[in-house]
């Protein structure tokens, strides 16, 4: 663990006792049975706000505390560790971002308190197909007046169904697979033209497909520089897949938890399981990659609060490593759990599930790796 | 001025004083030669070496943060942290090391006696007296505490009977660190922590030639060897608590310590991307021409620099407490399989010019790394092997049970 402040200790705490109290994973269960469309629970999101943390990037000016990522990934920690589904990454983190990177003063100004008090919820649209590809945006966006129309389609965005405020990365010039021609728009969620559609995914969040049929938006409604999308796009991209990966390590450390509890009180051959050796070495090996994970984690999170020139290597190499870890550890929980690990009843199959829907956002550990090889020049 | 003002003031005037020292001290023929001190080929002997050792053994930074009452450094761990940064801005190294420094002075400072410790730690601090470590039995590898070396009370002295194996550079030593076996009827209870002087009459070593072609390791055979009475470290019956200890040393300075843990063997001091680019070479984007190649190195690569963030945050997180904790098992395992893979894929990447032993036809480069490849298998079994540390983790951190 990171050495904290303590304001953030402060924080950490606040979190992990709030969310054992108001949101458990039986909370995230009942959302999932209730037949939620949002993907989320509305009244915990409010709860979350008040405490401040839809505005932990936000600064003071803008209605926020300006904590900065570390802050913000104590809190997706210990959310992370309960499954609890909110739009914290949609919201507090990705379109939190991508405004403070390049959003304009008044954008700032009529956005990110409303971001900060929890009264809307904002995302990143960037993926068109069924795999992350931030180069390989097809999207249209073509003058019209003194503003753009927008044609094309945008898939699995997270909170896309029930956002207020959706950023798009469209293209203005050029095919797809180039870098230039990218910009971002800032566009409402009830924009006419724009059709939604919520999927019902393995995990049970809010992600939606969009669909963009002649949506106009005026000029003001960029975000950056027209054509300067590509750059945003990739800073916003890789301070989300840094917060992400701290949810996706609180995630990996409750699933490990608990397996390790059920090792030391799960009987047979007159002995509790995690006395075979053939179990500890498997449970060594986690808990070595779960504090290895923890420091490409932290590491990506610190260098972000430092602007560091190699923010995107360590945002790649968090996404990978803990990509991978999230599979290792709810497959050894099902697997570690036996038969009951295969029930619906049992939380072990909504760690297994989480896993796939959390490496699969903001591009998976293979597509990271490959990343970080061709960002290392080989 | 404020505190933290005045301890920025403070570490500038000691950089400087450090930087001034450095700059009339080190000899610049030694340049980046840090390495030397890694060699498995017993310890260095050049002039130049020899002026730098002593200057540093005087100095006492040989051991930075040892007390000064027996010549070491006495240094902060932050006066520390500076003074390896202007060693490393000059390209010096510190060449006093070994297992004095490594394992067994921090252990005799934790349990020595006042007379030992003024006895035994000046020469560690000065890198004169050259230290082995006596654990290994043929019959007691991972089951140490089945040791059978004897060691009989005879009133006046120790006498001491029995064989140790993998004692590292014995042939060089002047002092072996020793567990020996003082009660027959008690397993772990029975061992004693034992200082021997490698220069009594009965001590005989044999270099043991391993798959590198090196003999980094050694038997040592004790045949009715007389030990004084004052040489036994902590009480009779009560070495194994030491021993451990020494152990978790050990382990520390196999994970964490830059080039430890076989992180970084052989020759070849590039990073692996660039050796790869060397020898397989590259498409017209500049990316590896073997893509599976490619995709293994940067698991490699990514599992470095993940090893190195933790190497980091445990040094953060210790900040001030230099003991090793738990986190040291996880470095042990974790730096040595890095080290392995290194190793693997450097051989891999060089195709049949990884295939040298000696002579024309392979660069110096090619040599060393074949050699560090196979010395590198030494990482997963010595310092308690990897399955040992998986124990350890697994009931100490973990808090699984032993089988029944």
């Amino acid at each position: 663990m990171a050495v904290l402040s303590e304001e953030q200790t402060m924080i950490r705490d606040g979190a992990k006792s709030w969310v054992q109290e108001k949101s458990p994973v039986t909370a995230f269960r009942k959302m999932r049975d209730s037949g939620n469309e949002d993907g989320f629970d509305r009244a915990a999101w409010k709860e979350m706000a008040e405490m401040g943390w839809a505005g932990i990037l936000i600064p003071e000016e803008f209605g926020g505390t300006g904590l900065g990522y570390l802050t913000l990934g104590l809190v997706l920690e210990e959310t992370g560790r309960t499954l609890t589904a909110s739009p914290l990454i949609s919201t507090a983190l990705t379109a939190t971002t991508a405004l403070l990177l390049g959003g304009s003063d008044a954008q700032k100004k009529k956005y990110l308190p409303q971001i900060a008090e929890g009264n809307l919820i904002a995302t990143l649209a960037v993926d068109e197909g069924p795999h992350h590809a931030p180069d390989k945006i097809a999207l249209k966006a073509e003058k019209s007046g003194s503003g753009f129309r927008l044609n094309g389609k945008k898939n699995f965005v997270l909170d896309g169904g029930t956002a207020g405020l959706i950023i798009v990365a469209a293209r203005t010039s050029g095919k797809p697979g180039d870098k230039s021609g990218v910009t971002l728009f800032l566009v409402d969620g009830k924009a006419s033209g724009l059709s939604r559609e919520k999927l019902k995914t393995v995990d049970s969040r809010g992600v939606a497909n969009l669909t963009f049929n002649n949506v106009e938006v005026g000029a003001d409604a960029v975000l950056g520089s027209v054509e300067g999308g590509h750059d945003i796009l990739e800073a916003t991209l890789d301070r989300a897949r840094a917060g992400l990966t701290a949810e996706m390590l609180g995630q990996a450390m409750q699933s490990f938890d608990i397996t390790l509890e059920y090792l030391k009180t799960r009987v047979q051959f007159g002995q509790v399981i995690g006395s075979f050796q053939a179990l500890q070495h498997r449970a060594a090996k986690m808990f070595t990659d779960l504090e290895l994970a923890r420091s490409c984690v932290e590491g990506a999170l610190q260098a972000i609060d430092k602007d560091a020139n190699d923010v995107a290597q360590l945002a790649s190499l968090a996404k990978a490593k803990v990509g991978d870890l999230v599979h290792l550890v709810s497959n050894e929980m099902v697997q570690m759990h036996g038969g009951i690990g295969m029930t619906d009843a049992h939380d072990a199959g909504l760690y297994l599930k989480r896993a796939r829907a959390q490496e699969a956002t903001f591009g998976g550990s293979s597509y990271h790796r490959d990343r970080y090889a061709t960002l290392l020049g080989y | 001025m404020s505190a933290a003002e005045k301890i920025d003031t403070e570490m500038e005037a000691f950089r400087a004083q450090a930087h001034d020292w450095l700059e009339k001290n080190f000899p610049p023929s030694l340049k980046g030669k840090g390495g030397m001190m890694m060699g498995e080929g017993g310890p260095e002997t050049s002039a130049d070496f020899a002026k730098w050792k002593k200057a540093m053994a005087e100095k006492g930074w040989g051991v930075p943060t040892w007390p000064r009452e027996y010549g070491a450094g006495g240094l902060s761990q932050a006066q520390t942290r500076v003074l390896q940064q202007e060693m490393n801005r000059i390209g010096a190294f510190n060449p006093i090391g070994g297992m004095g420094v490594m394992m067994f002075g921090p252990t005799l400072l934790e349990f020595g006696s006042d007379e030992q410790k003024r006895k035994h730690v000046p020469g560690i601090v000065k890198g004169e007296v050259w230290w082995c470590q006596g654990y290994s039995e043929p019959g007691a590898g991972s089951d140490l505490a089945s040791l059978r070396t004897q060691c009989i009370d005879k009133g006046d002295h120790f006498l001491v009977n029995g064989q140790k194996i993998w004692t590292s550079g014995a042939q060089y030593a002047d002092m072996c660190f020793c567990l020996v076996r003082t009660d027959n009827t008690k397993k772990h209870e029975g061992i004693s922590f034992l200082l021997i002087d490698m220069k009594s009459p009965g001590v005989e070593v044999r270099p043991i030639k391993l798959i590198s072609g090196n003999s980094p390791f050694c038997e040592t055979f004790f045949t009715d060897v007389k030990v004084p009475k004052e040489n036994l470290m902590g009480p009779l019956n009560g070495g194994w608590t030491i021993g451990k200890r020494l152990l978790q040393f050990e382990r520390a300075g196999l994970g964490g310590a830059p080039g430890g843990g076989g992180l970084n063997r052989g020759g070849e001091t590039r990073s692996l991307d660039q050796v790869a680019k060397h020898y397989v070479g590259a498409d017209d984007q500049g990316r590896l021409a073997d893509a599976d190649l490619r995709a293994r190195v940067t698991n490699h690569l990514m599992d470095m620099r993940a090893f190195m963030l933790t190497a980091q945050r445990s040094m953060a997180e210790a900040k001030g407490n230099a003991s090793p904790g738990f986190t040291t098992s996880i470095m042990k395992n974790a730096g040595s399989r890095i080290g392995q893979e290194r190793a693997e894929l450097l051989i891999e990447i060089m195709g049949n010019q990884g295939l040298g032993w000696d002579g024309a036809g392979f660069t110096a480069n090619e040599l060393e790394t074949v050699r560090g490849w196979l010395g590198g298998k030494a990482t997963t079994i010595y310092g308690g092997s990897a399955e040992i540390q998986n124990n350890i983790i697994s009931k100490r951190v973990l808090g699984l049970l032993d089988h029944q």
